[in-house]
């Protein structure tokens, strides 16, 4: 079993902890889940993500090499027009295989021209490496090394995640002059040549990035592993006056649940990765029905257009079933129309008339409480419009639940950052 | 987590393995989760009960417990008829976590066999179990 740097800090502070992905990480800390997502929302929250993976991919062919094994095209894949990425963009998508299936998804981050950072899952640097190693086959003009166990990584997510890590940056105002969504500044080590680097006021380089995985608006820091707990307790200690909360995995659950993000090898995997609520992830064409690049996979996904659907789900009330692996989805007569694949509860919404509020939301009716809402993906053989019922029942329960667009209405993720200094 | 010595055991109730709490006063047995069960499991979002009137043998599931994270189910430490609820549960679930031996009590039964009772465990016995 693996630690993070934070180990010990949060055995020290009270956390339920388990494994997930090989590593010992906590799931809630004293607070508990429910207080740790609402942090998220009307405040923020801090959390340890140093068990995702990190690889380096840098040297003549880097890109050709991602082009060829990423689903994101890196020539066009940044704003409505179709933008290259560039030094400081990053962008979201998944590597496959050449059937279609995820192998994992991905953030991929440009660093410098053919210098690129690579974030994964838990558990999938090493094999990841390995894929992009065997995928360039001969060309040895690229360097791929697993960064994982180098490295800390901290997210700190919530309406008031600018306002603390302004007071933790040694320069926020250079930082923060042009940081919108899917972009970051700096680099884990301080070095000119590569970027302009970003400090910490104690002195550590810093990589930030302006995403997360809760649909909150937020900072995902990237430092060498031996700067991880002291810029843990200088965000912490920062943070405090702002109501910030150390925030478990259970809480990064709920959260990406509502916020209709996946999760990988539960939401995407051994299947093809279409006809998801994710098309922006693959590079297709105006007309969407062809790829502007291929790329491994891309043959067989064009051809698995009868693949099943993935479709968001909210329900009436917060009650889940049990365990999405034993449950099916049937509908108003019973018959099985697919599987769940997640189901969690958004502790930070609710239905009101035939409209979900969030906590958050600006227009909330007076007096709304939020009881929180079970929600997640099925996947399902027919592409059922939103609004359609279902029902996921397992051996106790039968669920009504219904297929949504999206689910945890007005999130901040996108906010422009200096709405929220 | 909390640590084993850091766990509330009452010595006025038995204990089952499947972390359940008994409280027996003559021929009725009131019910509830352990300091440990709530512990492990966080925040307790909603509890689901029977009815009262509704009779279970030791060992049948009685209700459910959704945490933030998972559904677990209840077991029936002892059978019998249920003679009331803990109604407050359904607005304040979380009270199963800051009281889970007062307020935080589940189900009250009537027991149908006394001797049932015999196999639960003390607190030594409990802690024991805990051990592992």
């Amino acid at each position: 079993m693996k630690t993070t740097q934070l180990h010990a800090w949060h055995t020290g502070h009270g956390a339920n902890m388990a494994v997930f992905g090989e590593y010992d990480m906590p799931m809630w800390y004293g607070a508990g889940a429910k207080a740790e997502h609402l942090a998220v929302l009307t405040a923020a929250g801090l959390f340890d993500t140093s068990h995702m993976a990190v690889v380096l991919v840098e040297g003549p062919g880097a890109f050709d090499l991602l082009q060829a094994t990423f689903t994101g095209n890196l020539a066009g894949c940044i704003g409505p027009a179709k933008a290259p990425l560039s030094p400081g963009r990053c962008v979201y998508g998944a590597f496959l295989d050449e059937k279609g299936h995820v192998f994992d998804d991905a953030i991929i981050f440009q660093v410098a021209p053919d210098h690129y950072m690579i974030v994964v899952n838990a558990g999938m640097g090493a094999d990841i490496a390995a894929h992009l190693t065997s995928q360039a086959g001969t060309l040895d003009t690229i360097r791929i090394t697993d960064m994982t166990d180098q490295l800390g990584k901290i997210d700190i997510q919530g309406p008031a995640a600018a306002k603390i890590l302004s007071q933790i940056l040694a320069d926020p105002d250079t930082v923060f002059k042009k940081l919108p969504y899917f972009a970051f500044q700096g680099y884990f080590v301080a070095d000119a040549d590569i970027t302009p680097p970003v400090h910490s006021q104690s002195g550590a380089a810093v990589l930030v990035s302006r995403t997360g995985y809760t649909g909150e608006f937020g900072f995902e820091l990237f430092v060498s592993a031996g700067e991880t707990v002291a810029l843990w307790n200088a965000l912490l200690a920062t943070g405090e006056s702002f109501g910030i909360v150390p925030c478990g995995l259970a809480a990064r659950d709920s959260l990406r649940a509502g916020a209709v993000l996946p999760l990988s090898h539960q939401d995407i995997g051994p299947w093809p990765f279409r006809n998801n609520p994710w098309p922006f992830a693959l590079p297709w064409d105006a007309g969407q029905t062809a790829f502007t690049k291929t790329f491994l996979g891309s043959q067989a996904l064009l051809a698995a257009g009868d693949a099943d659907y993935t479709r968001p789900f909210a329900g009436f009330d917060l009650r889940k079933v049990a365990n999405p692996a034993e449950t099916e989805v049937v509908d108003d007569v019973g018959r099985t129309l697919g599987t769940v694949l997640t189901c969690a509860t958004d502790m930070g919404i609710g239905r009101h008339q035939d409209r979900i509020f969030s906590l958050a939301s600006p227009d909330k009716p007076e007096g709304f409480k939020a009881k929180g809402l079970c929600c997640g993906f099925v996947k399902v053989s027919a592409d059922l419009p939103a609004g359609t019922l279902i029902y996921p029942q397992d051996k106790r329960r039968k669920l009504k639940a219904m297929i949504v667009d999206d689910i945890r209405p007005d999130r901040t993720a996108r906010r422009p950052l200096k709405d929220m200094l | 987590m909390k640590e084993l010595n850091e766990l509330n055991l009452p010595e006025d109730v038995k204990y089952t393995e499947d972390h359940e709490w008994v409280k027996l006063s003559g021929d009725t047995a009131k019910i509830g989760i352990s300091d440990y069960a709530q512990d492990q499991l966080g925040d307790i979002v909603f509890v689901e009960l029977p009815g009262v009137g509704d009779s279970f043998a030791k060992g049948d599931e009685f209700g459910t417990l959704e945490s933030v994270k998972a559904v677990s189910e209840l077991y029936m430490p002892v059978g019998g008829e249920v003679t009331a609820i803990n109604e407050a549960l359904e607005d304040a679930p979380e009270l199963v976590n800051t009281d889970p031996y007062g307020e935080g009590w589940m189900i009250e039964v009537k027991v149908s066999d006394a001797s049932e009772a015999e196999s639960l465990m003390n607190k030594d016995g409990y802690l024991e179990v805990l051990k592992g």
